[in-house]
């Protein structure tokens, strides 16, 4: 993909639709969305106001699709949008936002500026303004099918260590199976502990599932860095493979975006529903304690405490799920201040870990959730979203803090009733 | 022009021009807006969320928990001025007898000793939203002419109509007709400015509202 300032400009024009205006229409520079925002809370910099990344954004709307703005850039009382300002944002639209939506649930008059910021980096990315680690990310998704480079030998290998610890066989491509499970890069990297307890979990339901060979990573670089056409490709992917192989439903592992992308955006993306259903891990391990076909025993006995992934609490609507989840099993559970639909980020999500320009930023922001941590005053953190975890490691790790970090699909998968009886 | 010409041009065809421009204005924007489109969402929704937008139309007018405290000044000043700004309009009785002429509607008034008071507080809390325009580096670091312009429209004739109702200037009938005259501005200028904001929240105060309820997460 070359990319030009006029494809940008093109692009930035095409994501504009009426719920943006509505939100440029509104917005009346009251500043209280940078309180709702890590990145000026943490810096006290005025340029990491949200509704400020957009201000490129706001220019081309107002110049292209309002009659007061053309008629002032008719006259010169207005300057267009240049190339040279468009990459002056890259460090904004890119470093220091990570599609949290939080500053959506402060503004006073409803402007959601992560939805822009979506579309924001539509046109970045065309104009050739997003930063060079998403850049290879995403390239890597399309020559190798995945953004960390993960083959699906990598994933083979994976299989047989799993079967051979826990003694079960990895479906692999079966039809007509009830779940096709997905991992993200990290997953198939960091936490191999994942497909080993998603399989027990699922086994211990006696229901019927598989991995496909053909769609294994559920992670989607073209949502972090805003190209639909690659986004679109990374799910026609997953829905190909789930469809010919008939599932009931694909589950979304533990990663905040991939659950965005395939669950949310995938639809509209490939211009149709899917003929399945979509569910994030937390929702299925819900279900099956819920419905009685997994049964949960024994605890974890210290202080801990749930950090929840943005794209899974606040911008997917799952947070009761985890805590239905973990409450039996830890008498000792903590929310943190500020938890569910208006925790904090970990300050690494919408790409902002896989692009090292952010780093000395990112570990700056992670100074809210050490905070937070340290408020509730726990030892141990669970999540659901391997990206969190990673980048919440190196931050602890960063800031010398020993802080035990876990997953919810492998906490459950070490209290199942039904190994316990075993 | 003599003060008394003004005051009757103010009050007839300025009146009637003010109007005009508004309703055109808002019809311009509205177009401008909706025109634009938006997708249909394709992603089933978890759950029927049955009138998110709207919950969130009416309950974002609340501020969310643990800010106040953080920005006082916008949180106190903002709501002192828009609460005066809509009692003073609606409820002094000179302008419920205005619009009673206009629209044949009336309901009773406050006492004049009261919306007194009301007014004189929510010229306070403009001028407190200005100094905090000014002094705060995030607002400073943000505002621009429009924002300027938006206050001043808006604190014109709060000021005018004060200095008018307690007959503080030399000439009363010059004071009324520049009071009329800035309403007249405010409510011509509202669909080009940053005064916009008091209809076009309610659009998107919706879509926030419906984009996060059909996730299930209330906004
Ligand atoms: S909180 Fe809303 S209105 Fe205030 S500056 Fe941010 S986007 Fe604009
Ligand atoms: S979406 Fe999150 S990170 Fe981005 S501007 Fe809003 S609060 Fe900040």
């Amino acid at each position: 993909m070359s990319a030009s300032f006029e494809k940008g400009y093109r692009a930035l024009m095409e994501a504009l639709d009426t719920p943006a205006a509505a939100f440029f229409s509104s917005c009346v520079n009251c500043g209280l969305c940078a309180e709702a925002c890590l990145f000026y809370t943490e810096t006290g910099e005025a340029k990491y106001t949200p509704i400020h990344k957009l201000e490129p954004l706001r220019r081309v709307w107002w110049q292209e699709y309002t009659v007061l703005g053309r008629l002032a850039r008719m006259f010169g009382l207005a300057k267009p949008v240049t190339d040279e300002e468009l990459e002056a944002w890259s460090p904004l639209v890119y470093d220091a936002c990570t599609m949290c939506g939080r500053c959506a649930m402060v503004c006073p008059v409803g402007v959601d500026p992560g939805y822009l910021i979506r579309k924001m980096r539509e046109g970045m990315a065309a104009a050739g303004h997003a930063p060079q680690g998403i850049v290879e990310a995403a390239s890597r998704s399309i020559t190798m099918g995945s953004p960390a480079g993960v083959k699906w030998v990598t994933v083979e290998a994976q299989i047989r260590r799993v079967e051979k610890q826990f003694g079960f066989t990895v479906p692999v491509d079966q039809a007509g199976s009830d779940y096709l499970a997905l991992m993200s890069s990290w997953e198939i990297l960091n936490f191999p502990e994942y497909l080993g307890a998603v399989g027990r979990i699922l086994n211990a339901a006696h229901a019927t599932w598989t991995l496909a060979s053909e769609a294994y990573e559920a992670t989607n670089s073209g949502i972090q860095i805003g190209v639909s056409d690659l986004a679109r490709e990374l799910v026609q992917r997953i829905v190909t493979a789930a469809e010919k192989l008939k599932v009931r439903c694909v589950i979304s592992p533990e990663c905040g975006h991939a659950y965005t992308a395939l669950r949310w955006e995938g639809p509209n993306l490939i211009g149709r529903p899917y003929g399945f259903e979509v569910r994030h891990i937390l929702e299925v391990m819900d279900a099956l304690k819920r419905t009685g076909r997994i049964r949960l025993t024994g605890t974890l006995p210290q202080p801990l405490s749930y950090h929840d992934p943005c794209q899974i609490s606040r911008k997917g609507g799952v947070f009761e799920a985890p805590r239905r989840l973990l409450r039996d099993l830890a008498p000792e559970f903590r929310e943190m201040e500020d938890s569910g639909t208006m925790n904090w980020c970990c300050g690494g999500g919408g790409g902002v870990s896989a692009n090292e320009r952010a780093e000395p930023l990112r570990y700056k922001v992670f100074q809210k959730k050490r905070r937070q941590i340290e408020a509730a005053g726990v030892k141990t953190v669970v999540t659901s979203c391997a990206n969190c975890r990673v980048v919440m490691e190196e931050a602890l790790e960063h800031y010398g803090m020993d802080i035990e970090l876990l997953g919810v699909t492998e906490v459950v998968a070490e209290h199942l009733a039904e190994e316990a009886k075993k | 022009m003599s003060a008394n010409e003004l005051l009757i041009w103010a009050r007839g065809s300025g009146f009637n021009l003010a109007l005009a421009l508004l309703v055109v204005g808002l019809l311009l924007r509205g177009f401008e807006i909706f025109s634009l489109g938006r997708k249909t969402d394709l992603a089933p929704a978890r759950a029927r969320s049955p009138g998110s937008g709207w919950k969130t139309v009416f309950s974002r007018t609340l501020p969310p928990l643990g800010l106040v405290a953080r920005s006082p000044t916008t949180y106190l000043g903002g709501y002192v001025f828009h609460v005066s700004l809509f009692l003073v309009i609606f409820f002094y009785p000179p302008h419920i007898a205005f619009l009673h002429a206009l629209t044949g509607a009336t309901w009773p008034a406050l006492a004049t000793p009261v919306v007194d008071g009301i007014a004189a507080m929510g010229l306070a809390a403009l001028v407190a939203l200005l100094v905090s325009r000014i002094g705060n580096p995030v607002k400073r670091f943000l505002s621009g002419f429009a924002d300027y312009l938006a206050w001043t429209l808006a604190f014109l004739p709060m000021l005018t109509g004060y200095l008018a109702y307690h007959h503080l200037t030399p000439d009363y009938s010059l004071t009324l007709g520049l009071h009329i005259l800035s309403a007249e501005l405010m409510l011509a200028l509202l669909p080009f400015t940053r005064l916009f904001h008091a209809v076009s929240l309610i659009a998107a105060r919706w879509y926030t509202g419906e984009n996060f309820g059909r996730k299930g997460v209330a906004t």
